[in-house]
């Protein structure tokens, strides 16, 4: 009954994923690339960006050859494509299912809840929905944010792919330190400071 | 067909960070809330696999395709450069509840503002390189 076993691998791959399963597969695409000799790091693509824009021709640090990079920038096309794919070709039946802490604590900054209005469904629609775009939190956290992490994600040479992922698998005491630093950063921002940005 | 194989394997990825939650901004929050044990399962999960992947292919002498070394970069230990440009990134990151992959991951679900983050994450990156030299690294 091949129409049986389609539908029920349909479900499987929707729904969504236990942890470990989605870290295994995490993996799985870390190794992926370095079998092909190349180094997994998402944000590098920023600096190519920046390089095919122009920038090379007045600061060193873009002027690369954009071409060994090609295979990086196919790569975050592939995960457009993806998240595509997983979003409207293979929808979770359920919302995000967070902690009841946190919805309760997501409630008291007038944040809705996953599913709870339309429009949240992985992020919330008071943030990101597009009639919020000339709220003033809504742009604190698009232009800030967006800022901060590509700023901080080239100081520190990697982000959570080339650091948290492909680093700490090396056992490298530089990706250990940055772990470090995105939680000390991130604590800070989730306990101090985006209350405070939440109430503009 | 090598550039088909590398849009696969970004496909692959952006479906595990869909199904895995990882592009969620409440999953970020809650995860910094220590309200759940999801992403630090996810992150654990991934990291003991990736240990003892690249353990196995030191012992063994596996190398990449063609018979290329494994591009695993030692990077020279320095505090400055990590611990701040860590917690740049980490402030950011809890403040859009998407760190690079998943913004990406994000632009496919129709999530247009996120066109926008990654915008400011690329003039992020710009301004990294026009004041550089001026940074303790």
């Amino acid at each position: 009954m091949p129409h049986l076993f389609l539908a029920s691998f349909y479900t499987l791959v929707s729904g969504p994923w236990h942890w470990s399963v989605s870290g295994a597969v995490i993996a799985a695409v870390m190794f992926l690339p370095l079998y092909a000799g190349k180094e997994f790091g998402v944000s590098s693509n920023l600096r190519t960006a920046c390089t095919l824009a122009g920038a090379g021709r007045k600061y060193a640090f873009f002027d690369i050859d954009w071409r060994a990079q090609r295979w990086n920038l196919l790569f975050v096309a592939g995960s457009v494509l993806g998240g595509f794919l997983a979003f409207y070709v293979f929808p979770s039946p359920e919302p995000v299912e967070i902690s009841a802490a946190t919805v309760d604590y997501l409630h008291s900054v007038g944040i809705s809840g996953p599913g709870e209005t339309a429009g949240s469904s992985f992020v919330p629609a008071e943030l990101f929905s597009l009639g919020t775009l000339f709220t003033l939190r809504t742009l604190v956290v698009v232009v800030l944010g967006g800022f901060l992490v590509g700023f901080g994600a080239r100081w520190a040479g990697g982000c959570t792919s080339g650091h948290a992922i492909s680093g700490l698998s090396n056992l490298q005491l530089p990706s250990l330190l940055a772990v470090v630093g995105f939680f000390i950063g991130g604590l800070a921002m989730s306990w101090f400071f985006l209350p405070l940005i939440l109430q503009l | 067909m090598r550039y088909l194989s590398y849009i696969l394997i970004g496909t692959l990825f952006g479906f595990v960070m869909t199904k895995s939650e990882a592009i969620s901004w409440y999953r970020i929050q809650e995860m910094f809330r220590f309200e759940s044990f999801h992403m630090y399962g996810i992150i654990g999960t991934a990291v003991v696999l990736g240990i003892l992947g690249v353990a196995l292919a030191k012992r063994f002498g596996w190398t990449a395709i063609h018979g290329r070394e494994l591009r695993l970069n030692p990077k020279n230990l320095s505090v400055p450069r990590y611990l701040f440009g860590g917690i740049l990134f980490g402030l950011g990151w809890a403040l859009t509840g998407a760190c690079p992959g998943p913004m990406f991951t994000l632009l496919g679900q129709g999530i247009w503002l996120i066109g926008l983050v990654l915008l400011s994450a690329t003039l992020g990156t710009f301004t990294y390189g026009v004041v550089r030299e001026r940074l303790p690294h």
